[in-house]
């Protein structure tokens, strides 16, 4: 039998709690010292914070087709690292995700490489080229049970295949997920359009390019009834979009990324391209607005936008740089930092966002998100809140280096990773 | 000094003056039989060019020969790079073959910032992207204060596309260290939204600010940008913003007319202007070179202890007294 005692965690930073797992199951909460069953292995978790299994709604595995810079069992080992148990994989692959064979293929290897549950997130256009719908059915029926579809990476700019694709999935309870960035408004843009691409001279990237199409999207999503899902919030008038959308009972969602909730534009004036992420970093009132639109429900969830690149990509000149950061490893710590350590959430609210709602969107509720109770699925993270330790790159798991948060000083460390009752992290190392 | 000479904002007022005086010696050089000085014997310039400017190289490589240094001009076109060579290879390649210094001129904004991480050297910007070309403003102000006497309180007047200007950054920066007082004037679709945050003044209007001008510097302005609906036509650009003989009579009697080129002309000057006893565009050529020799010697060969105490030719009177310029 397949059994762990975790002894005297914190469950949701509340008192101290004994937890029994059995075969997959949590079999048992009891307070501390006072567990009934007293079988199999034992871990002493005086101190730490029992959360469960963190969900990421936004994870490129670059597996098929860019293997130098991730591949489904290093991007799902990172995920275990962070905490996660199960991650979304963006469509953008070479084949891109857009027929039901190629999101089979990733589901099986995220089956095979068994860090994390991998659910793959199927492409919304044939080869993401935004002119013709993808086999969303398909997807929806293959093995993989795609429920979100995606073009992230490019916007679904044209309106009415938009709409169309919002009303098509309906038939299946899908959401589509949609990469906000007007196209016109940001040829060649390459950082927040303000003071800091004024004075750096880089091509502006103006926050109304994002907040034109989620405005005009939650309209959509209003006319036709369907669900909207945003992902990678990053102005303060996004959020207000989706604070009114939301009030109109729309069904409209949003994420914010770990890095949006911590880092602004101002990162960039020495040129590094390490900070070079699309969406763009924006200022300091972006930010302090996207924490309170976390922080008050607004804004569901954190979606990491782990986007792995190889060293040549990000060692280069600013304007020929890919977009994107590293983040399942970082994420818990830098939201623990930007909402926690703050004040601006507790860890209740903490596992609401980032695992409980990003399940809900992700239509994974039923194995997923799950409370930490007894008869649940034994999907958990222990973490220590308590170290301060700077960021190394070079001790992640990704293939790819490109934090934003290399030599940052940040709080706490994920301990352990179980998924259904079988741990993926002990002691703060990968198992196997 | 800083090691590199990358943004004109990185400058100190003393920098910035130290620069010009030296300059200023070094101008006088040129008037010598023989106008070379061995302050830099032995050391190695290499002008790394990944955009096609032969004006800026030429300047550059006399300023460094004229120091008696080592010139290796390495272009973009025809070596390496054209076959996909990253910018950091070829930093390390620079590097080993003991480049102390490396002129940088490059499409990309911040191409010298990387550049910088990856050399030894001494790295000075000829201009990237549309961020600085930081000698150019110091060659503008080098001319500036020869022919006005100070820049202290000097009104200076830059039209064009300043959103996609290296020159008028610089300019806008160092001027602003220097005490004058700038004023942009453009179409709004062509200057930056966050222009409010930049320490000099905006106009849409060109002939109301010329009677209050010591200093108009006329941008170059490309016809792709009408494609982009920056403007309408190059017609209506050049009524509403261009410089023609009936707006430079607006001018102060001693005001002068600048252009760091190439120029247009017919589109942002006319041929008069830029022809006429008022333009210094001429001049401006000439000063770069005594700039850039100024630059190259002060990050390369030591202090501000002035040119001449490196062993000019005989007889050369060794650290002149101090300019008496009011600045």
């Amino acid at each position: 039998m397949n059994a762990w005692l975790i002894r005297g965690a914190r469950v949701l930073g509340a008192d101290p709690t004994d937890i029994t797992i059995e075969d997959g199951l949590i079999t048992e909460l009891a307070p501390a010292g006072r567990a009934t069953k007293v079988a199999g292995q034992v871990i002493d978790a005086d101190g730490l914070i029992a959360l469960p299994g963190l969900v990421d709604l936004h994870t490129h595995l670059r597996e098929p087709g860019r293997e130098d810079a991730e591949t489904v069992a290093s991007g799902t080992a990172a995920a275990a690292l962070g905490g996660y148990t199960v991650v979304h994989a963006m469509a953008n692959t070479d084949p891109v995700a857009d027929t039901a064979g190629v999101v089979e293929q990733v589901w099986r290897l995220g089956r095979e490489a068994g860090y994390a549950d991998v659910q793959p997130v199927g492409a919304v256009t044939a080869g993401l080229k935004g002119t013709q719908l993808a086999e969303l059915g398909a997807m929806a029926e293959s093995a993989a049970q795609v429920r979100m579809f995606s073009d992230d990476g490019q916007c679904v700019s044209d309106a009415t295949l938009m709409r169309r694709a919002l009303e098509y999935v309906k038939a299946f309870d899908g959401v589509i997920a949609q990469h906000a960035q007007e196209p016109r408004l940001t040829q060649g843009a390459q950082l927040n359009e303000g003071e800091m691409s004024a004075r750096l001279g880089l091509t502006g990237w103006p926050a109304v390019a994002e907040e034109a199409i989620v405005a005009r999207d939650c309209l959509l999503a209003d006319h036709v009834g369907a669900a909207l899902h945003i992902c990678h919030v990053s102005t303060a008038g996004s959020v207000e979009i989706i604070r009114w959308a939301k009030s109109k009972g729309w069904r409209v969602t949003a994420e914010v990324t770990p890095h949006h909730l911590l880092l602004t534009d101002q990162l960039a004036a020495g040129y590094d391209p390490v900070y070079k992420v699309n969406p763009p970093l924006r200022t300091a009132a972006d930010v302090a607005a996207l924490r309170e639109g976390l922080a008050d429900g607004t804004i569901d969830c954190v979606a990491t936008d782990h986007a792995p690149h190889p060293a040549e990509s990000k060692e280069t000149e600013w304007s020929i740089a890919a977009f994107g950061m590293t983040g399942l490893e970082t994420a818990l710590r830098a939201v623990h930092e930007a909402m926690v350590t703050t004040g601006l959430i507790d860890w209740a609210e903490l596992a609401d966002r980032m695992s409980r709602r990003p399940a809900a969107i992700g239509r994974l509720a039923r194995t997923h998100g799950r409370p930490l109770a007894a008869g649940e699925p034994a999907s958990l993270v222990l973490y220590d809140q308590a170290p301060v330790t700077a960021v190394d790159p070079a001790a992640h798991a990704s293939r790819s280096r490109n934090t934003p948060f290399a030599g940052i000083k940040l709080p706490g460390q994920v301990i352990a990773t179980f998924l259904r009752g079988t741990p993926t992290v002990l002691q703060g190392r990968l198992c196997r | 000094m800083n090691r590199h000479l990358i943004s004109a904002a990185d400058l100190s007022l003393a920098d910035a003056i130290s620069i010009l005086d030296t300059a200023e010696e070094l101008a006088r050089l040129a008037e010598r039989p023989i106008p070379k000085l061995p302050t830099l014997r032995g050391r190695t310039v290499v002008n790394l060019f990944y955009e096609d400017s032969t004006r800026t190289r030429i300047s550059f490589e006399a300023a460094a020969k004229r120091l008696s240094a080592d010139v290796i001009n390495f272009s973009a076109k025809g070596s390496s790079v054209a076959k996909g060579e990253s910018l950091k290879d070829t930093a390390l390649t620079l590097q080993a073959m003991g480049a102390d210094a490396v002129v940088i001129r490059h499409n990309a904004s911040g191409a010298p910032h990387r550049l910088a991480e990856w050399v030894r050297g001494s790295v000075v910007n000829a201009g990237d992207g549309t961020h600085e070309h930081p000698t150019q403003a110091l060659l503008d102000a080098f001319t500036m204060r020869r022919r006005l006497g100070r820049l202290s309180g000097l009104r200076v007047t830059i039209v064009g596309d300043i959103l996609h200007s290296r020159v008028a950054r610089s300019n806008v920066w160092l001027l602003h260290t220097l005490g004058a007082q700038v004023t942009l004037v453009a179409p709004p679709t062509l200057l930056p939204v966050a222009i409010g945050t930049w320490p000099c003044a905006v106009s849409y209007d060109f002939s109301s600010v010329l009677p209050a001008s010591d200093v108009v510097m006329m941008l170059r302005v490309q016809h792709e940008r009408m494609a982009q609906a920056y403007f309408p036509s190059v017609r209506e650009y050049s009524r509403r913003y261009g410089l023609d003989g009936d707006r430079m009579a607006l001018l102060p009697p001693h005001a002068i007319v600048m252009h760091p080129g190439p120029m247009n002309r017919g589109v942002e000057i006319t041929a008069d202007v830029a022809d006429s006893a008022r333009s210094t565009i001429v001049e401006q050529v000439a000063n770069g070179v005594a700039v850039r020799m100024a630059v190259l010697y002060l990050l390369l060969g030591g202090g501000p202890g002035g040119p001449g105490m490196a062993g000019g030719p005989a007889g050369q009177a060794a650290m002149p007294e101090p300019a008496g310029v009011a600045l």
